[in-house]
């Protein structure tokens, strides 16, 4: 680092020091408001200062933005933070003084009030690992009833904390979950005894052992399960099932790579980034803080759209699957839903749409919203178990031409014929 | 011979500038700290903003050559580094043989042999050039997938790459690397922390002018003027892809030779595939909407002609 100090008279490296200083002191501000500001980027941001000189405010501007953002929607936050603490960082101090004990007086109750469940249960070791003829009658309460009660919870934007058990138990169930999609080809190879292609490079290698060229070494393509986009309903239709599709989002998220978790009501929410939180209680708790739209009405059309124009084209590159997760009720009488679909069908290489409301035997798609989706959708599957996360991971793994009533709706064909006469 | 890269950020606009390329403060900011520092640049925007145009416009303006990694999924070590070249190292075995060499260590020495390397193009970057340091462009690095983005975190930090067999090669000089990115998905963080972001943006009205006047001499000013503000409240409507910058040349290109003088709502619905390039989007604008938008954007240069 010395040599790209500027010449050394005493004034100007004094002064590259206030200045270090002072850059020290806005990456702390950055990360304070959010943005991932490591002491590496702090280094290289001193480094490209002296580079780049200090003549003009606004190349001063560029030169800090191009190290310490690194994504497109950091930049609003860069933009305001530059202004206020360039202008008059003790100010910016003052601010950030004035605001930290208020921040930590809220988190603080917070935290006592809601020690976790599972810390509960270790603590009293009695309640969680006891059989059930030990457990009081409150747990089981919690535990079996899908009611009216747990709908209020809902509503307050606030998840009952899962259980050791629970997690144990979705653990479990995810790592039976076999989705129906086909695992995808990838253009990359691995060694295989009876692959299809010959593997030069391993034969040529194994040729220059002391057996001598005596066997061609094959590879065949590797194979990786697809991205997988899930859009699920949270709108009061939909409200009773809402905790446990989060958690299963949250469960499939940190089992495979390459997930991607949208909730919708009247608004598009990309929860994505909060539910890769390991722990599922804080993961939950960031996603319901970032969604404002729980349990209101559903319009479908709109949100699709808005998917459509800002996600579509990042998250649903390589051949990725959607779960679309919703009854179909759209409060605004299924505008634009039809083109919307057709578009996400076309963009994804398969569309499964799994309806709460198609466990029941005599369900028809009667509704506007049920008929303008119908024709864009690859697969049709019921959940006729929704009470626990086993449930909906055995739903979902089915085979699509399951016998009786199991898998895929064969009735799909049937109704999409129909919808396509009218 | 190369010419040296530039000395301060109005160097570095100015360069751009003798290459056709008319950039804003901010890109010649990055660009200047990236070829100083010597470390890539991360250039993420939509399509047709011009972010590949900037690698061949440096390689064009610094007289070096310009090495292209363009990625797709499943570019793999073999087709971005280096390959051996296996039938060439089977007829060396078989020689080996006819001339009687029975010391396997002499051969395996003889057939991995720098002679039988295929330079792909991250090795043909790091290999010494009489011209100086080479532009490596890795275009569209949102294509591959993410194993290939983690072997290129070694190859960018520490610009050197490791053949198993031969050992690790390390860069003559630091090749200057522009990346580009149009965000199909996200780069992971631990790869643009070492590279200067930008965002390349749309140009506001004034900057699209120059460059019009630049990329499409063919049009008369005062169509550039109405095309560049009739993209321009393209890219306010909520469509499905906006037109770029590349769009607005061609569509000036093109209308100029249509030699056309104005535009009219007729001439805009015939030539809207050049602007728009999906069905729905032309759909809805065709027809009305146009006239409105074309309209309104003749009053705007009414009320307030350019310069």
């Amino acid at each position: 680092m010395m040599d790209a100090l500027p010449e050394s008279s005493a004034t100007p490296e004094h002064r590259s020091g206030m200045l270090a200083n002072n850059i020290v002191h806005f990456a702390r501000t950055l990360r304070t408001a959010g943005l991932r500001v490591g002491p590496g980027q702090v280094l290289r941001a001193i480094e490209a200062v002296e580079a780049a000189g200090l003549r003009k405010r606004d190349d001063f501007y560029w030169t800090l933005h191009s190290v310490f953002v690194n994504r497109r929607d950091q930049r609003e936050i860069f933009d305001q933070a530059f202004h206020v603490y360039w202008r008059n960082p003790r100010l910016l101090e003052k601010m950030m003084e004035m605001l930290l004990p208020s921040v930590s007086v809220p988190a603080d109750p917070d935290d006592k009030k809601q020690l976790s469940r599972r810390l509960q249960e270790a603590l009293q070791p009695g309640r969680g690992e006891a059989p059930k003829e030990e457990s009081e009658p409150p747990e089981v309460e919690v535990e079996a009833t899908f009611t009216v009660s747990d709908r209020e919870v809902l509503q307050h934007r606030d998840f009952e904390q899962m259980s050791q058990a629970e997690i144990d138990e979705a653990l479990r169930a995810i790592s039976r979950l076999r989705l129906p999609v086909p695992l995808r080809r990838t253009r990359r190879y691995q060694p295989a005894r009876r692959g299809p292609r010959v593997d030069f490079r391993a034969s040529l290698r194994r040729a220059l052992r002391p057996e001598g060229l005596t066997e061609l070494r094959k590879r065949e393509p590797r194979k990786r399960p697809p991205p997988l986009v899930i859009l699920c309903d949270i709108s009061g239709s939909m409200a009773r099932y809402t905790r446990m599709f989060l958690h299963f989002m949250h469960a499939i998220t940190n089992d495979r790579d390459r997930v991607y978790c949208f909730t919708f009501g009247t608004r598009l929410s990309n929860v994505s980034r909060a539910l890769r939180n390991r722990d599922v209680d804080i993961a939950l708790q960031k996603a319901s803080a970032q969604v404002e739209d729980w349990s209101g009405g559903t319009r479908i059309g709109q949100t699709l759209h808005e998917f459509n124009n800002k996600w579509s084209r990042r998250v649903l590159g390589q051949g990725a699957v959607v779960l679309l997760i919703t009854d179909g009720l759209d409060r605004e009488g299924a505008a634009g839903l039809a083109e919307e679909m057709e578009r996400l069908h076309k963009s994804c290489s398969r569309l499964i749409w799994l309806n709460p409301l198609l466990r029941y035997g005599a369900y028809e798609p009667k509704s506007q919203g049920n008929k303008a989706m119908l024709p864009h959708v690859d697969e049709f599957r019921p959940v006729h178990n929704l009470d626990s996360l086993a449930g909906l991971i055995a739903a979902l793994g089915m085979a699509p031409t399951g016998v009786g009533q199991g898998g895929a709706d064969k009735r799909l064909s049937t109704w999409q014929t129909e919808l396509r006469k009218e | 011979m190369s010419t040296p890269v530039p000395s301060s950020i109005d160097a570095a606009l100015e360069l751009l500038k003798g290459g056709d390329y008319i950039a804003d403060r901010s890109l010649a900011t990055v660009l200047y700290l990236a070829l100083k520092l010597g470390r890539p640049l991360f250039c993420e925007g939509e399509a047709g903003v011009g972010k590949t145009e900037i690698a061949k416009v440096l390689a064009a303006t610094l007289k070096r050559p310009l090495i292209r990694l363009q990625c797709y999924e499943g570019l793999d070590v073999n087709s971005a580094v280096y390959e051996w070249n296996y039938s060439r190292q089977m007829i060396e075995i078989r020689l080996a043989e006819a001339q009687g060499v029975h010391d396997r260590g002499q051969l395996a020495a003889d057939i991995f042999d720098e002679r039988f390397l295929i330079r792909r193009p991250l090795l043909e970057a790091l290999s010494p050039h009489a011209e100086g340091a080479p532009i490596l462009l890795i275009d569209e690095l949102d294509r591959t997938d993410e194993p290939f983005e983690a072997y290129l975190l070694e190859v960018l930090s520490d610009f050197q790459v490791t053949v198993p067999e031969l050992g690790t090669i390390k860069a003559a000089e630091t090749p200057i690397v522009i990346i580009t990115s149009n965000r199909t998905r996200e780069i992971h963080d631990a790869l643009k922390r070492r590279c200067f972001y930008h965002w390349v943006d749309y140009p506001d009205l004034k900057r699209e002018l120059e460059i019009l006047k630049v990329k499409a001499p063919g049009a008369s000013e005062r169509l550039s003027r109405q095309v560049v503000g009739f993209v321009q409240e393209l890219r306010k409507l909520d469509l499905f892809k906006a037109p770029g910058v590349a769009e607005s040349i061609d569509w000036a290109t093109a209308l100029s030779e249509l030699n056309a003088l104005d535009l009219d709502p007729r001439t805009i619905n015939d030539t809207l595939g050049v602007l728009l390039k999906y069905q729905d989007d032309i759909q809805r604008l065709q027809g009305s909407e146009a006239a409105e938008i074309l309209r309104k954007v003749k009053s705007d240069i009414a009320a307030q002609p350019l310069g």
